[in-house]
């Protein structure tokens, strides 16, 4: 008993073909999507990584750039099939690669669902990777003539611009580094040394922050020094100023960010894995349509196209002898199957 | 004398129709581009509008719009027309209407041409409408609780961050502006009142400049205040600290800015008139020969084709007796058809009494 069989004439044939050529051009055009989208990614996490200790995994774009380009050419090559199917001579042709090139198609809808997956957890690696690393950036803020560390100012003031956010957490993390380096304090001033010898490290700490968290949309012109000092300003209280620097944090508004690039992205794989089923499946109706006709003269003879040739429990019975017996291969069988020795 | 006379066989014609008809429908293609560009062009402008002191510049972006929907319409209606000609029996159908569509597609160019030379002309007035709206701009900097200026300050911190700009040469031009509001100001403060005191208009002015703009590659925390007296801040000599600040005035960032932008649509519209001349051409010699086919009466045989039957010369007095004529719609001077007595006429009469007498 055939698995969901259909009766196919001549016309329900070349609608099935048609229709799956199409199917299969949609899934490159999707699959070259896929490629562009894992580029992109790529680059995304390349400009930001800085702010991530330069430790980020790129194992998500690099698989979504591999992924994408196989299903190009898998899917190219099935619609290539569908096409030449309708062709009796090209159809005998081809015949023999049908099947491997189904059980390659199941096998990249599971790598496929493995990348899926992959979309969806590794966005805790990288909300753990940007913690660690924000925190570093700010504690080297000020080292702008330490290399390897000097553009580490420039890239932070650009994010927090940029995603309009300050500091790790919130604003009150850069209360807790000194930001502004040695070079540009002066020593001799009693003020300052004060506040050094004051600190326990000797750093210099105050209730400011730098000019990025400044929020453009704050009616008043932006208040970065003395934040915590109501007396410091005129007409300032800062427990209900809400406008005059963001109050978002920027591990926050980068991993939003990058959370929902890789939802997307692990979205249209999902899509993806759905439009391959479809293409197999077709690409089964199809084949056996095109095997079980009974005049192969005649085009227009009916035939019947199914997905399993015996029910759905029969061939996982099937399927599992067969990988019995192929770990037997070379296993010689008990009063079985000795090869026959012609007589001299 | 014909100008541009060329002989087509039959089967030239035909390959002339199917040519035109895709390249009629290439330019419907250029033509969605046109419109394209010019809604980028008027979403660009209207970003920043608010330090534009005139809307004026609009008009530039609208003319690319109608024009570009304007080609999709004559390039599909070409198409149509093109397809048809390669048979006389419908190009009958077409034959009174190639005429005037011709002579439209003519004008149509002529303003597609027109806009880009307005993208590579707007320079000046830009430039003009830029300078002013950014004097406004920084005058109503402070005004944040002023109806119709509460986003000004936003969009002016906005500009110099992301065109990486400060005033409009430079940043001495904050100096000579009231940037912070009265309201922020402690008038009980000694210092505040003197400084507004010796002020002539009562202003208060400082050696300082709002936080967008500081530069992002400084390797130093921003120096926003107290900026021209030397000895302010440690180690900080303002001749020598090039990094701090945004160098580059918003009147000559936004002016390239726009300048760019404008160019690259111009050239793009350039090559797009070249390429609708072309069609044009094409058009005229397929409706020249086919009417020469019509007028041998063997749709077989070889016809010409032209650009113009007589000389330029020629064509240009001909046209102009048809506008010149075009008043003397009821004049009584030449037409045959009126009856105009006069003394040769009354004399001819009695001859021909005499005449059918005898």
């Amino acid at each position: 008993m055939p698995f969901m069989s259909v009766k196919f004439n001549l016309q329900k044939r070349v609608k099935l073909a048609q229709g799956l050529w199409m199917f299969y051009w949609l899934s490159v055009i999707v699959g070259i999507s896929i490629f562009s989208l894992g580029i992109f990614f790529k680059i995304e996490l390349r400009k930001r990584s800085e702010v991530m200790d330069n430790s980020e995994s790129h194992l998500v774009p690099n698989l979504l750039i591999l992924v994408g380009m196989l299903a190009c050419g898998l899917n190219a090559f099935g619609g290539k099939m569908c096409h030449d199917a309708l062709d009796p001579i090209k159809f005998s042709k081809m015949k023999p690669m049908l099947k491997p090139f189904m059980l390659l198609s199941c096998g990249f809808s599971m790598l496929l669902l493995l990348v899926a997956l992959l979309c969806f957890l590794m966005q805790f690696s990288i909300y753990l990777t940007l913690a660690e690393g924000l925190k570093n950036t700010i504690r080297f803020y000020k080292d702008t003539d330490t290399p390897g560390r000097c553009f580490m100012k420039r890239t932070l003031d650009i994010t927090q611009i940029e995603f309009r956010c300050c500091g790790n957490n919130n604003f009150r993390d850069w209360f807790e580094v000194q930001w502004i380096s040695n070079r540009y304090l002066d020593m001799s001033n009693d003020v300052v040394k004060d506040r050094v010898l004051s600190n326990v490290e000797g750093k210099y700490l105050m209730d400011s922050v730098p000019f990025s968290c400044c929020n453009p949309g704050s009616p008043r012109p932006c208040i970065q020094h003395h934040l915590t000092n109501n007396s410091a300003h005129y007409d300032y209280d800062h427990r209900t100023e809400e406008l005059n620097i963001w109050t978002r944090g920027c591990r926050e508004a980068v991993f939003s960010y990058y959370s929902s690039i890789m939802t997307s992205i692990g979205v249209l794989i999902i899509i993806t894995i759905i439009l391959e089923s479809m293409d197999v499946a077709g690409l089964k109706y199809l084949s056996t349509s095109l095997e079980t006709m009974t005049d192969p003269e005649n085009p227009e003879c009916e035939s019947e196209g199914w997905l399993l040739e015996k029910g759905f429990k029969e061939t996982f019975a099937d399927v599992l002898t067969k990988l019995k017996t192929l770990g037997r291969a070379n296993q010689v069988q008990e009063g079985g199957d000795a090869p026959e020795v012609s007589p001299p | 004398m014909a100008v541009g006379k060329v002989t087509f066989t039959k089967a030239e014609r035909e390959k002339l129709a199917e040519v035109l008809w895709l390249l009629n429908w290439i330019s419907v293609v250029t033509g969605a581009i046109l419109f394209g560009l010019g809604i980028f062009l008027k979403v660009e402008i209207q970003k920043w509008q608010e330090v534009m002191s005139e809307q004026g510049i609009l008009y530039v972006p609208h003319m690319l719009i109608t024009t570009g929907l304007a080609a999709c319409g004559i390039n599909y209606l070409g198409s149509k027309i093109c397809l048809d000609c390669a048979d006389t029996n419908k190009f009958l159908r077409w034959k009174l209407v190639m005429m005037p569509y011709i002579v439209c597609t003519f004008f149509f160019t002529a303003c597609v041409l027109a806009g880009a030379l307005l993208c590579y002309s707007i320079r000046g007035q830009l430039e003009e409408s830029l300078y002013q709206g950014l004097r406004n701009a920084m005058r109503f900097y402070k005004d944040t609780d002023t109806p119709g200026r509460c986003y000004l300050k936003r969009t002016l911190d906005l500009l110099q961050i992301q065109f990486q700009c400060c005033g409009i040469s430079g940043y001495r031009d904050w100096f000579q502006v009231q940037w912070i509001s009265g309201r922020y100001l402690d008038m009980t403060d000694g210092a505040v009142v003197d400084r507004l005191r010796s002020n002539v208009e009562g202003k208060y002015l400082m050696d300082s400049v709002p936080f967008s703009c500081c530069s992002t590659i400084s390797p130093r925390p921003c120096v926003q205040h107290r900026l021209s007296s030397a000895s302010s801040d440690f180690s900080y000599d303002h001749q020598r600290q090039p990094l701090n600040l945004w160098r580059r005035g918003c009147g000559q960032a936004l002016l390239d800015h726009y300048t760019g932008v404008m160019q690259s649509i111009g050239l793009t519209v350039l090559l797009i008139w070249l390429f609708e001349l072309l069609v044009l051409t094409g058009v005229r010699y397929l409706q020249t020969a086919m009417e020469n086919v019509l007028r041998l009466g063997d749709p077989e045989s070889e016809s010409d084709g032209w650009i113009l039957e007589k000389s330029l010369a020629e064509t240009a007095c001909y046209n102009f007796d048809i506008i010149k004529n075009l008043g003397k719609c009821y004049q009584v001077d030449d037409d045959p058809n009126i009856n105009v007595p006069s003394v040769a006429a009354e004399l001819e009469v009695p001859s021909q009494q005499v005449q059918v007498q005898s």
